[in-house]
């Protein structure tokens, strides 16, 4: 720790971006910060480890109320169960359906929202309409309205048409709430592009979807993924919509998992619950993992959507 | 404003409308391709029948007496009245704004400080950084499940400790109403606190690095150098934390859900469970509109100065 200390001191000192207090030498102050710092990491990590201790556990370890101790006999059993045979109210499949279902809701949400997302963003940053700024700034403002606002309506509006608990209507609503911070994002992304460029296009006889797919659209790779990485964790980790759109038959992996854990009668099977949960967590976490800086910069800019 | 939801309603029954942004785009000077007009008709759509149309579809539903199905009779505000003389209701207002104000507090004061700590040139910072914001990545769900887990009186965290040995130790918070709703503001902040460290260092990081130095130079102590200068100079970021996190406290559900179910009893219920329930259990849809209403209502109390102040004067793009 101290010879860490001293390397990141001397490289302050010979920095030339230099951000925040500069440490000096190893005070009582430097080490109170480490001790903070690893506290909080401590609170932020503990839950999880707690959750993935628990899922490996037999039951009979669990029992005995010790749940920071790492498992006697490791099993992955709970895992399997999880997976294929834990109980989601009235069918016994496991949360594997679930992912499933998740993943067929999944694909063509994603898709179809960052494709009209980018349609939107070029179209408003390029073709100016009179009141599509405005029907922009209305689309905005929604995000920040609460779902249960416009639910009962859209499940009338759904049932009338015959999507109500489909797959189709599932997928349309991801769209819908998807639509104003996918617009967001390429509208601000596209403004920022030079104008010339697609003056360039235009005089070249550049029409509107021409220039979106061979000009705009092969220079949004960065945005794209920015915005396919936001609206996969945002699709995945959704509960209210798949509960109120989806279906019996197109429940998401949040609700089977939230039905394993808290609709069972008898005797709880809290390994086989935490796996589950461990499960349905992973995919955000590895996208998180994997993707780091630019998921950084999704939920900086995704935030709105809550 | 009746007249004008009735009017709403009319038009609303799925049919879709795209006749009024296209005729106002036509009467427009410059020729508008239909090709730009084509692209823009679902953000249309969209904008009138799912957020103003459904929206008003909403409101106009808080002013009858459906249960079940809805009718469209007109009985001024006795759902309001009713609503607000329901105690679930009355609890849940109660809990959001308990719940509001523990969990902004926390999330703002820990956010602040881990992104002030972390900007120390510390050692490891890009690690630290994906801890601190790794449960973002995690489903409200997924969150109340770990917490309730964790938390759960009889195998959790409390007879864990007591098993080491400490056997007066009391950390039972999800079994008792009055410390339930603490729990799920300890679920929160550990999902929320590392976007607003992220915004908050975002802040930081663009502070101009002489006005260290300058405090130095006058003898200023650190923590005044970012009480009295950093903390004004981020108050900004530091709002639309707050305004995020505002918005997150009225939509709060999922969490309720997974880690309470609103209970002991009726001890962490929430306005966004409220409709809920009674739109899609209790068969109770005046009701439940009124409810969403006073939402929305809360929401725009929040929003609207928010949205005012940022990007009322210029009406360029938002940041």
């Amino acid at each position: 720790m101290t010879s860490a200390v001293v390397t990141s001191t001397d490289r302050a000192r010979g920095g030339i971006t230099a951000r925040g207090r500069r440490p000096r030498r190893l005070t009582a102050g430097r080490i109170g910060l480490y001790a903070f710092l690893a506290s909080a990491a401590l609170f932020f990590l503990l839950p999880a480890w707690i959750m993935l201790l628990t899922s490996l556990k037999p039951m009979e370890e669990i029992r005995q109320g010790t749940i920071f101790a790492l498992p006697l006999a490791p099993t992955l059993e709970a895992w399997a169960a999880a997976w294929g045979s834990a109980c989601t109210g009235l069918t016994c499949e496991g949360i594997s359906v679930g992912f499933w279902n998740s993943v067929r809701i999944l694909v063509p949400s994603v898709i179809l929202s960052v494709l009209l997302g980018a349609l939107n963003g070029y179209a408003l940053s390029f073709w100016p309409v009179r009141g599509a700024n405005v029907l922009f700034a209305i689309l905005l403002a929604g995000a920040f309205v609460p779902y249960q606002v416009f639910l009962y309506p859209l499940v009338r509006m759904f049932s009338s048409v015959g999507i109500y608990n489909s797959l189709a209507g599932i997928v349309l609503v991801h769209v819908i709430f998807g639509m104003p911070i996918m617009t967001l994002l390429f509208r601000n992304f596209y403004a920022s592009l030079p104008r010339e460029l697609f003056n360039a296009a235009r005089v070249d006889g550049g029409g509107f979807f021409t220039i979106f797919l061979r000009v705009m659209l092969p220079m949004s790779t960065p945005i794209l993924v920015v915005a396919v990485i936001l609206q996969v964790t945002g699709v995945w980790n959704d509960f209210i919509l798949g509960l109120t759109f989806a279906g019996r038959e197109n429940l998401p992996m949040t609700v089977q998992l939230n039905n394993i854990v808290n609709s069972t009668h008898g005797v709880r099977l809290y390994n086989v619950d935490m796996a589950a949960t461990v499960l349905t967590g992973v995919v955000p976490l590895a996208i998180y993992f994997v993707t780091g800086r630019w998921f950084v910069r999704g939920i900086a800019a995704g935030a709105v959507k809550g | 404003m009746h007249t004008m939801l009735t009017k709403e309603r009319e038009r609303l029954p799925v049919r879709v409308d795209v006749a009024t942004p296209a005729g106002s785009a036509r009467r427009a000077r410059r020729r508008i391709r239909p090709s730009t007009l084509f692209a823009l008709a679902p953000m249309a759509v969209v904008v009138g029948v799912v957020y103003l149309g459904a929206m008003a579809w909403t409101v106009r539903l808080s002013t009858t007496s459906s249960k079940l199905l809805p009718t469209y009779d007109f009985v001024g505000l006795d759902q309001y009245e009713r609503l607000f003389a329901n105690a679930r209701f009355l609890v849940s207002l109660q809990n959001m704004v308990v719940f509001g104000v523990l969990f902004i507090a926390a999330c703002l004061v820990l956010g602040f400080l881990l992104a002030v700590l972390i900007d120390q040139r510390v050692k490891a910072e890009g690690l630290l950084r994906t801890i601190y914001l790794y449960p973002h990545a995690l489903s409200f769900i997924v969150t109340g499940l770990a917490w309730q887990w964790f938390l759960n009186p009889e195998l959790g965290l409390q007879r864990a400790v007591r098993e080491a040995g400490f056997e007066s130790f009391a950390f039972a918070w999800l079994a008792d109403g009055e410390t339930a709703l603490y729990a799920l503001v300890l679920a929160g902040v550990w999902q929320s606190s590392g976007l607003v460290m992220v915004i908050l260092l975002a802040g930081l990081r663009g502070v101009d690095p002489d006005l260290w130095k300058a405090a130095r130079v006058d003898g200023i102590p650190a923590w005044r150098y970012y009480l009295s200068i950093v903390l004004p100079l981020i108050g900004p970021m530091i709002v639309t934390a707050t305004v995020l996190l505002a918005i997150a406290v009225v939509k709060l559900y999922d969490l309720v859900v997974a880690m309470t179910k609103g209970g002991p009893g009726i001890a962490t219920e929430v306005p966004a469970k409220f409709v809920m329930d009674h739109l899609f259990e209790r068969a109770n849809v005046g009701l439940g509109t009124a409810a969403a209403t006073v939402m929305l209502v809360t929401v725009l109390a929040v929003l609207t100065p928010w949205l005012y102040a940022r990007y009322g004067s210029t009406s360029g793009r938002p940041a």
